[in-house]
């Protein structure tokens, strides 16, 4: 398992690299000078010139690209071209915001999700199957900033049990669970109605099997069938869709980031756009890059945990 | 999605033939039975057309500031209250369904042109053409929509035109890999082989015996995407990559409501709704749609 999953990593290295070429590329094509950004409009061309300069945003091209890929290559993210920071330093500062919210969320949909749906596929077409599957359907409509703006506006503005705004002090774990309970609320409802949606029709297709009706008629008791047979045959899908949609997840803590003011990835990634710092920019999205890869190597892994049959060669 | 009771054969529903009614007929009758194919067709509908009558709906223009009124709340003339700037929330709300729309259904269009083309010479000619296109794909949909957005609205520059190309390269990926599999089948059976031996271009291939059998899936996918580009919109512009203010979307409007939350919820509140009331429409429809076209899939 292990050799499988530093080849995996090995052959994710092309798709990386690919990705970083088109995030740079991109980057570079955007309208809008950073030293002309920086400087404003009434700056003399000299000045201008010159901070491009110091930024290096002078040399060829091809000359940036390998000073950004070997840059990379040694975990030097770069420097901030707006305040000069090393990027990775800011990266590191905000990448706990980010992983803890991102799977608390994860965490929330799967504890809520799975038996929603297993109870919904096994009431099928009764009214807490059809509550479920509304439910549902309104909580993949749900933008997860909207979600959070009503959750904050209850929670926060309204009865004052947490805060609106902020990550928490990083060395008081108590403060950090207060502000991380919101923002990964709205990310877990959301995970949950994706969930239960698929769960639900992975169990419905597994309670059709034969085997599901041989184990009915030697008199298994119900919650045997459910759980021994059905479930653990339907889990497979279950965690595939749990991979696809963590990945949809990380594109919503984006927008719960900017809604709770959480200094995670998003927030930086935001910022960072506004002010036209294309250093900070490019090396975040290869962070992002990263972290969908782990995901989904995560995910392809724990396949075997639920699946005898599964080997990694 | 309720219960379906109706569905019995004895009493004569569509499930028996019936040699008097159409195919077409047919199918518009399974219509109707979807409750919710036919509730999210009437609120898109209804949200079509609020968008193309909002001058005539907008008591006020969505535009003109009047800061003696600024955060009234809902009450009497300004039903869903007014903005910092004194700005009627419900006419902005109203207007805000033209962007919504536009962008959610040209997107998709762009998106389903580019992607279905892509997805089908990809499988029908194999090779390294297919090896690219269906990599590039791969490495496109592994990625958030949120962070893809952001880096290509970066490197456009916002504008609606953007914005709608934007999103239309999000969409493109799903269009060809629903295109893909299809016609790798398609591209094997006898009629195919059929037309080319008569001489039929590849193109003619393409749209005349291909394109036919694979449109009806991709017509339905196009609805349930055109959810997901309003909602990528409105994350869009939340975030200031989008149509720039005055004209309002509502995604802007969430935006600018944000840092008042506290004393003036309306703002915000209002346009949120409108987009999950809009995105679920196209939710119902398309997985009303997708039910119909595939019992199977049925769940």
């Amino acid at each position: 398992m292990f050799a499988y999953a530093v080849r995996r990593i090995l052959i994710s290295i092309p798709i990386l690299l690919i990705v970083l070429t088109i995030v740079f590329i991109l980057v570079r094509v955007a309208p809008g000078d950073p030293a002309r950004a920086i400087l404003g409009d009434y700056a003399s061309q000299e000045a201008v010139d010159a901070l491009r300069k110091r930024m290096g945003l002078d040399k060829p091209l091809w000359e940036q690209y390998l000073e950004f890929l070997w840059g990379l290559a040694r975990g030097d993210l770069g420097r901030s071209l707006i305040s000069g920071v090393p990027v990775a330093k800011q990266v590191a500062y905000a990448l706990p915001y980010t992983l803890e919210l991102t799977f608390t969320g994860i965490l929330i949909g799967v504890i809520l999700g799975v038996p929603l749906g297993v109870y919904t596929a096994l009431k099928r077409n009764r009214l807490p199957d059809y509550l479920g599957r509304t439910l549902s359907l309104a909580g993949l409509s749900f933008p997860s900033f909207y979600l959070g703006i009503l959750l904050m506006l209850l929670f926060a503005v309204k009865l004052r049990l947490f805060p609106t705004m902020g990550g928490g002090t990083p060395g008081d774990p108590v403060d950090r669970l207060r502000h991380l309970f919101l923002p990964a609320l709205t990310l877990g409802l959301i995970m949950t109605a994706y969930i239960t949606r698929m769960s639900r029709s992975a169990m419905l297709n597994v309670l059709n099997e034969d085997y599901v009706r041989t184990a009915r008629a030697k008199g298994l008791h119900e919650a045997g069938v459910v759980f021994r047979h059905a479930l653990k045959n339907a889990l497979i899908p279950i965690i595939s869709v749990v991979g696809v949609y963590s990945v949809v997840l990380i594109g919503g803590s984006i927008m719960v980031e900017i809604v709770f003011s959480r200094p995670g990835l998003g927030k930086l990634m935001v910022g960072a756009m506004m002010q036209r710092d294309y250093i900070a920019l490019q090396s975040i999205m290869v962070i992002y890059a990263g972290f969908v890869i782990v995901l989904n190597l995560l995910t392809d892994l724990s396949y075997g945990l639920v699946d005898p049959r599964v080997r990694y060669r | 999605m309720r219960p379906r009771k109706t569905r019995r054969i004895w009493k004569g529903g569509e499930n028996t033939p019936d040699s008097s009614i159409t195919p077409r007929q047919r199918i518009l009758r399974t219509f109707l039975k979807n409750r919710t194919a036919v509730i999210g067709a009437v609120i898109a509908v209804c949200v079509a057309g609020v968008a193309i009558f909002s001058p005539l709906i907008a008591p006020y223009s969505p535009v003109r500031q009047n800061v003696r009124y600024r955060f009234q709340p809902p009450q009497g003339a300004h039903i869903f209250g007014t903005d910092f700037y004194g700005r009627d929330v419900f006419s902005r709300v109203i207007y805000g369904a033209r962007i919504s729309l536009l962008v959610g259904t040209s997107s998709v269009l762009l998106g389903m042109v580019l992607g279905t083309a892509m997805g089908m010479v990809a499988a029908y000619r194999g090779g390294r053409l297919e090896t690219l296109i269906m990599r590039a794909v791969d490495v496109m949909m592994s990625f958030p929509d949120e962070v893809l957005g952001i880096m290509i609205m970066v490197a456009l520059g916002s504008g609606l035109f953007n914005l709608i190309l934007a999103i239309a390269i999000l969409m493109a990926p799903r269009f060809a890999r629903l295109a893909y599999g299809p016609t790798l089948a398609l591209r094997e059976r006898d009629y195919v082989d059929a037309a080319r031996a008569v001489g039929c271009s590849d193109i003619r291939v393409l749209f005349r015996h291909i394109l036919p059998n694979i449109f009806g899936e991709v017509l339905v996918m196009s609805t349930l995407w055109t959810a997901t580009a309003i909602r990528l919109e409105a994350n869009l512009s939340f975030l200031g990559l989008g149509v720039s203010p005055p004209t309002p979307t509502w995604g802007n409007m969430i935006r600018t409501g944000l840092d008042h939350l506290t004393d003036a919820w309306w703002v915000s509140v209002f346009p949120g709704a409108a987009i999950l009331v809009t995105v679920l429409a196209f939710n119902m429809l398309g997985d009303g749609l997708r039910d119909i076209a595939d019992p199977k899939l049925r769940t």
